[in-house]
């Protein structure tokens, strides 16, 4: 079987992925591979999906051409992929918008999620206003008090925002949350996973819905240079705008693919979110996945500057990629994200988001050991307004 | 025969339902476990169902979340649950004791090394809440010859044809969820559950436990009218939180001695 043909029929890539969920969740899910299925190969879905990117969403995205940052770094060429351009600011809004038609085809009047940073609750909270859908958002306690203003903007849109009290209070008990919710109100409520995790279908589907990142991508890229780039980066919490990019480049074996997680105060510190580089392979959230774990199977707390990456699991593709080497994934440090951060500020005049900083912190490492005319792209997955508090924070600016 | 076959023939002669609590190991504290099971065993537990916490309990409701936190502070691991089980088994060589959580600790230990070390302590029975049958292959063959049943669960949302397939690899006997939702819920509805168990009756011959809801007699006693078993977790177990470690066994054995009276009672 070809790589990027994955996962197989059981939703598995390799040993990982699969249907790790209590059994009442079963029939949903296989409902739920039914109706993708069936929209997956229905022209009319595919063509009111393309017209909402293009019309709502505001897609295609650009790419630019970051010359001042390049010349700064002293080496390979930075293309950005703006995919914080986007509606409601990050790549979310494209896997909400698929999986909320699919809500509506299915004639479910209610969908949930979970959210870390908020933009994939803001991007819910969005199309379930646009759709006509009830709306809850599960959101750590502590995530709600870093990230006030998008709380802001999903009760704005109309949407219940939960705040989930249990475990470490953040983006996984969040996932906890939503799917006792989902369970309970099966038969009235769609659940909107955010990322490329849970159990089958929903790695493959979320992918699926973010390729559009790759593909408008390989037709920009052919179009500004005449060829691909030579590294594709994104970064890596579940991992969703990273296999939306990653994706449509698998087969390309000339492009490197590389995932950037977040190291926290560093790996060795045990501060981390660094699943695919320090954790083990386990089940967590209805899918087979590295994980970060202790000897006992037990879930360990995460830490990373960016909400979005402090996350204890990532997409079963991505373990696959790993273990197959096709992608390559490294982590960078908050403050190294930071210093990402701050150098798009000065360098280019975009704030981005302090989850794609780590991308752009791990292009700036990258960057110099490469020859001028390497081309580097990286998903800019979202933008930074979300963040100004916490880099103001740190940086003693006060607000 | 199997500790959980033997029960349930037992059982099925007598012409009585059985009983089955589930708390969750190391809750209040792990010096409490082996004494809540002998004094369930002695209140008139059948089997006995104990939970080996976990940090992402994603199907339980508060309850057990709060005590699967209280019992992974103490420092419960399933390696220690497998200890207290070899502890229980020296002073009780009847009563089978089947362990019910999720698939990471188990995937942890390894599979095949836990399920060496699960029939070295005497356990009966396991139950994966988030291994459904599709998952189940690695674990099935690592029991398989260790006289270990692996319990499945059928819910109300599963269809008649994922029924028959449980029904082909389950042991043991089947725990039917009685409702859409976590442990511990409130909106049990006990007509529909027995008209669900009729269905399921045509596809196995295993005995049927009933749990999720079950919070008093008077609902263990029409549950026990249709099922073979009735499983009571949440009630106990906030009977647990409030007794604390000195008082635990005494209360869980007086709740699960007056459960029992109800089912039995003319």
């Amino acid at each position: 079987m070809r790589m990027h043909d994955l996962p197989d029929e059981k939703g598995h890539f390799g040993r990982y992925g699969g249907v790790f969920v209590a059994e009442t969740l079963m029939a949903a899910l296989e409902e739920l591979k039914e109706a993708y299925f069936t929209s997956a190969t229905d022209p009319a879905f595919q063509a009111e999906f393309e017209y909402d990117l293009k019309y709502y969403v505001g897609r295609p995205s650009p790419i630019y051409h970051a010359v001042r940052w390049s010349q700064h770094y002293g080496g390979a060429q930075l293309y950005l992929k703006r995919e914080d351009l986007n509606h409601t600011g990050a790549h979310k809004i494209n896997n909400v918008l698929g999986q909320a038609m699919l809500a509506r085809r299915m004639g479910k009047p209610r969908v949930i999620a979970e959210t870390g940073a908020g933009m994939h609750g803001v991007a819910t909270a969005t199309v379930a206003a646009r759709f006509g859908l009830e709306c809850a958002v599960y959101m750590g306690s502590e995530d709600v008090k870093r990230q006030a203003a998008n709380v802001a903007r999903m009760k704005m849109l109309g949407a219940t925002v939960i705040p989930v009290e249990s475990g470490s209070k953040t983006l996984k008990d969040a996932l906890n949350e939503a799917m006792r919710d989902w369970v309970t109100n099966i038969d009235s409520t769609f659940y909107i996973i955010g990322t490329v995790a849970g159990p089958h279908p929903y790695p493959m589907m979320v992918r699926d819905f973010q390729t559009v990142i790759g593909r408008e991508s390989k037709v920009q890229m052919q179009e500004m240079i005449g060829r691909q780039p030579d590294a594709v980066i994104a970064c890596v919490g579940g991992g969703s705008n990273a296999m939306g990019i990653f994706h449509p480049y698998l087969a390309e074996t000339s492009v490197r693919l590389i995932g950037v997680e977040a190291a926290g105060e560093g790996i060795d510190t045990g501060r981390h979110a660094a699943t695919l580089c320090a954790g083990t392979p386990g089940v967590l959230h209805g899918n087979r996945t590295y994980l970060l774990q202790d000897a006992d199977g037990q879930i360990t707390e995460t830490h990373s500057i960016s909400a979005g990456l402090d996350y204890p699991g990532v997409g079963p593709e991505h373990a696959w990629l790993r273990d197959s080497k096709r992608a390559e994934y490294v982590s960078v440090t908050d403050d190294e994200a930071l210093d990402g951060f701050h150098s798009l500020c000065r360098l280019e005049g975009i704030i981005p988001a302090l989850e794609s900083s780590h991308a752009l912190a791990y292009a700036a490492k990258l960057a110099p050991t490469l020859g001028k005319d390497a081309v580097m792209l990286v998903n800019l997955s979202g933008r930074g307004d979300k963040d100004i508090h916490t880099v103001a924070a740190r940086t003693g600016i006060t607000l | 025969m199997s500790r959980i076959a033997a029960t349930f023939q037992r059982l099925r002669e007598s012409k009585r339902k059985a009983l089955i609590p589930f708390f969750t190991a190391g809750d209040p504290d792990r010096a409490s476990t082996v004494p809540v099971m002998r004094a369930l065993a002695q209140a008139g537990a059948d089997v006995i169902e104990l939970g080996v916490p976990f940090s992402d309990p994603m199907a339980d409701g508060p309850t057990i979340q709060r005590a699967s936190e209280r019992a992974l502070s103490k420092g419960t691991s399933l390696s220690s649950i497998l200890e207290d089980v070899r502890a229980f088994r020296a002073l009780d060589d009847s009563t089978p004791v089947v362990l019910m959580g999720y698939a990471n600790p188990i995937e942890a230990m390894g599979v095949a090394n836990f399920a060496e070390r699960a029939h070295a302590s005497g356990i009966d029975g396991v139950l994966v809440v988030d291994y459904p049958p599709e998952e189940a292959q690695d674990l099935l063959r690592a029991l398989e010859g260790r006289g270990i049943d692996i319990i499945f669960l059928v819910a109300p949302t599963t269809t008649e044809a994922r029924m028959r397939e449980i029904a082909n690899v389950a042991r043991g006997y089947i725990y039917y969820v009685s409702l859409a939702g976590v442990t511990g819920a409130r909106n049990l509805d006990l007509s529909a559950v027995e008209e669900k168990l009729a269905r399921l009756r045509r596809l196995t011959s295993l005995p049927i436990g009933v749990g999720f809801g079950i919070r008093d007699g008077a609902a263990a006693r029409s549950v026990a009218g249709f099922a073979d078993a009735v499983v009571i977790g949440s009630a106990l177990v906030e009977r647990l939180e409030a007794a604390g470690p000195d008082d635990a066994a005494r209360c869980a054995g007086e709740y699960i001695g007056s459960i029992r009276q109800a089912m039995d009672a003319k």
